[in-house]
Parts: C-alpha cells; sequence; structure tokens
C-alpha cells in the first residue's frame, strides 16, 4: 500500500487539531502557526502529538518538533515517517 | 490514619486497595511539600498494609499523572543559598525521596500506577517503583533531564534498567524524548492500556483481581521479582550531586523557570 500525499496527510491533521480543540476547520490554513491559532501551550502541543501519532500509527519523537510551528512543517516531519 | 487529605495528595482505602490521589496544580510536580506528604504516606502504609491488598496511585488533575521534580522550587532556593548548602540541601532531598521511593517499591501489597498525560521526569519515576503500570490511551512518558544537564535523581535509571533492555534505556535517556503508550507497552513498561479516562477504573478492576489471591504468596512472588537495586540507587544520588555543582545546571534551570513561551515542555 502507497503512503499518502502529504496532501491528504496535511489535510487529516487540520481535519484532527480542528475536531479536537474546537476551532471550525475552514479557519485553519497550513501555513498557521498552530500554537497560535489553536491557542495551545507545550503540553496541549504534546497531547496533539500523540493523537497525531495513534492517527497515522507512526512514532515522531519530539525533537523533531523543535522549532515546528506550522501545520505544514508538521505535516512534512509526519509523511517522513509514514 | 486510614484517610488523609493534604494539599497534595490524598489516601483512603476502597474496596480492600489504597488509593492515594495526587492534586497538586498545575500538574503535580515534585517539591519539599509533596516529599512531607508522601513521607507521610509512607509512614502511614505498614498500618495501611494490615487493612489492604493492594496500592493504586494516580492524579486528580486533567494536565496528567505528574510533571516530575518542582524545577521551580529547585532554582529558586538556590538563588538564595549558598552553593555548598544548595548541594547538601539537594542530597537531603533525594535522600529523603529515595527513601519513600524504596519503602512504595518494597511495599508488601500489589502495586499499581494509574497514569495519564504528562508522566514525566519524577512522575515518571513514581510509577516506576509500582508493580504494574496501567495507562490511558493518552499518557506520554519522558525522562527529560539531560535537557537540564542532570540525570533523573528519584532512582529512575535503576528501576527503568530493571525492568527494561538496555539499549531502551539507553535511548530514552540519551535522547530525552517523550514517547507514547503503544511505546511504552511495546517496550515492556505498560501493562495495559485503557482508554481516555479510563485508566483508574481499569486499575480498581486489577486491583480487585489481585486480592482474590493469598497475600502472603503475593508477597512472597513479588520479592523474587522484583529486586530492588540499593546499591545502583545510591550511586545515581552521587552522580546526580556531582553533576548539580555545575554552572551548566543552573543555566539549564533557569531556562526552564525563565522560559515564557509556549515550548518549554519541548525539547
Amino acid at each position: 500500500m502507497s503512503a499518502p500525499t502529504i496532501d491528504h496527510t496535511l489535510d487529516e491533521i487540520l481535519g484532527l487539531a480542528a475536531s479536537h480543540f474546537k476551532v471550525p476547520r475552514e479557519k485553519l490554513t497550513p501555513d498557521d502557526d498552530f500554537f497560535k491559532t489553536l491557542g495551545i501551550d507545550s503540553l496541549q502541543a504534546l497531547d496533539l502529538l500523540t493523537r497525531l501519532e495513534h492517527h497515522f500509527a507512526i512514532e515522531l519523537p519530539d525533537y523533531e518538533l523543535q522549532g515546528v510551528s506550522d501545520f505544514r512543517t508538521l505535516a512534512n516531519r509526519i509523511q517522513a515517517r509514514l | 490514619m486510614n484517610d488523609f487529605k493534604g494539599q497534595t495528595l490524598s489516601w483512603q482505602i476502597v474496596n480492600g486497595a489504597i488509593e492515594l490521589a495526587l492534586h497538586r496544580d498545575p500538574c503535580n510536580e515534585i517539591g519539599s511539600l509533596t516529599l512531607d506528604e508522601l513521607e507521610k504516606f509512607a509512614a502511614a502504609l505498614s498500618r495501611l498494609t494490615d487493612e489492604a491488598h493492594a496500592l493504586i496511585i494516580h492524579s486528580t488533575l486533567k494536565a496528567g499523572f505528574s510533571a516530575g521534580a518542582d524545577l521551580r522550587e529547585l532554582f529558586q532556593r538556590a538563588q538564595v543559598m549558598e552553593k555548598g548548602a544548595a548541594l547538601r540541601g539537594v542530597r537531603e532531598f533525594l535522600e529523603r525521596i529515595h527513601a519513600v521511593m524504596n519503602a512504595l517499591d518494597a511495599a508488601p501489597l500489589t502495586t499499581i500506577a494509574a497514569v495519564h498525560g504528562v508522566t514525566f521526569g519524577g512522575g515518571f519515576e513514581l510509577a516506576l517503583v509500582c508493580d504494574i503500570i496501567i495507562a490511558d490511551r493518552m499518557a506520554r512518558f519522558c525522562f527529560p533531564e539531560l535537557r537540564l544537564g542532570l540525570i533523573p535523581g528519584f532512582g529512575g535509571i535503576p528501576r527503568l534498567k530493571r525492568d527494561l533492555g538496555n539499549a531502551v534505556v539507553r535511548d530514552l535517556l540519551l535522547t530525552g524524548r517523550s514517547f507514547n503508550v503503544m511505546k511504552a507497552q511495546q517496550i515492556g513498561l505498560v501493562s495495559q492500556i485503557a482508554a481516555e479516562g479510563e485508566a483508574l477504573r481499569v486499575a480498581r478492576a486489577t486491583a480487585s483481581q489481585v486480592g482474590k489471591f493469598d497475600r502472603r504468596t503475593a508477597a512472597a512472588a513479588k520479592e523474587f521479582v522484583k529486586p530492588i537495586p540499593y546499591e545502583e540507587l545510591k550511586r545515581e544520588i552521587d552522580i546526580f550531586c556531582d553533576l548539580y555543582s555545575r554552572p551548566a545546571v543552573e543555566e539549564g534551570l533557569r531556562r526552564f523557570v525563565e522560559n515564557e513561551g509556549v515550548q518549554p515542555y519541548l525539547p
């Protein structure tokens, strides 16, 4: 089975973030700073990371998220693990 | 004292199991007040053990089981003390918390950590003293101490080495990365995974099951399979204190304490 495309991965991340943090999906864009857009701190970011790991059935070490704050870069990090 | 309601933790006996609940905001950081109350619990444990067959440790806070040592207290105390006195204070704190952890580790009843959310550093070490770790699906574990220029100081490395393969221990310790329950179960750390918000219920069901067996047999089985690495635990305190006296640690603690950004818990 081939890996999903980066666009598909990005779309799933945005959908999951919108659903969990109760933000309208249409308000999220790939280049948003997710800390600001979702209004989350680092503990909530770890919560999001855990949900994404479960959703994509991957392990993404948190040091790969150092300095990452936009959905597009996050999607690239996840894509590299699929 | 079968019931206790403290500022950082409380306990009661429910259906033959002692339930030790952690509830110090924001995430059960373990400082001097928590240590005082943990010592009260350790002192009461022999009496409680007469009336219970199991111990469940859990957190009532949404953020998680425990974020570990109270780094703000550690840093702030060091700022107002002469260096030698600060180091002696750290050693005394470690010796006291090790005594509590060792008492929990050796308790002649079945001990269960029901963890969720953040289970970091000293919180992870508290879970590691338990016989069984039951984790909520959203639990996350981490030994972040190397980020501060330290090693885990509450007995984490010897107990992790006791329970897991050394290669895994090196990965977790040397990268300081956090990991989820699937990884934790895969490496043999977590026994059971519970749905979100269900870890305590699963722990209670497990406590009920272990209560069906003869207590003396259960205690003998535990003592046989779970040796306590006393020599390594003492060595850990020495290494921690050697590292603590370096300026790099003060800087690491300062960075954490003074960080007002959104990412202090990310590496």
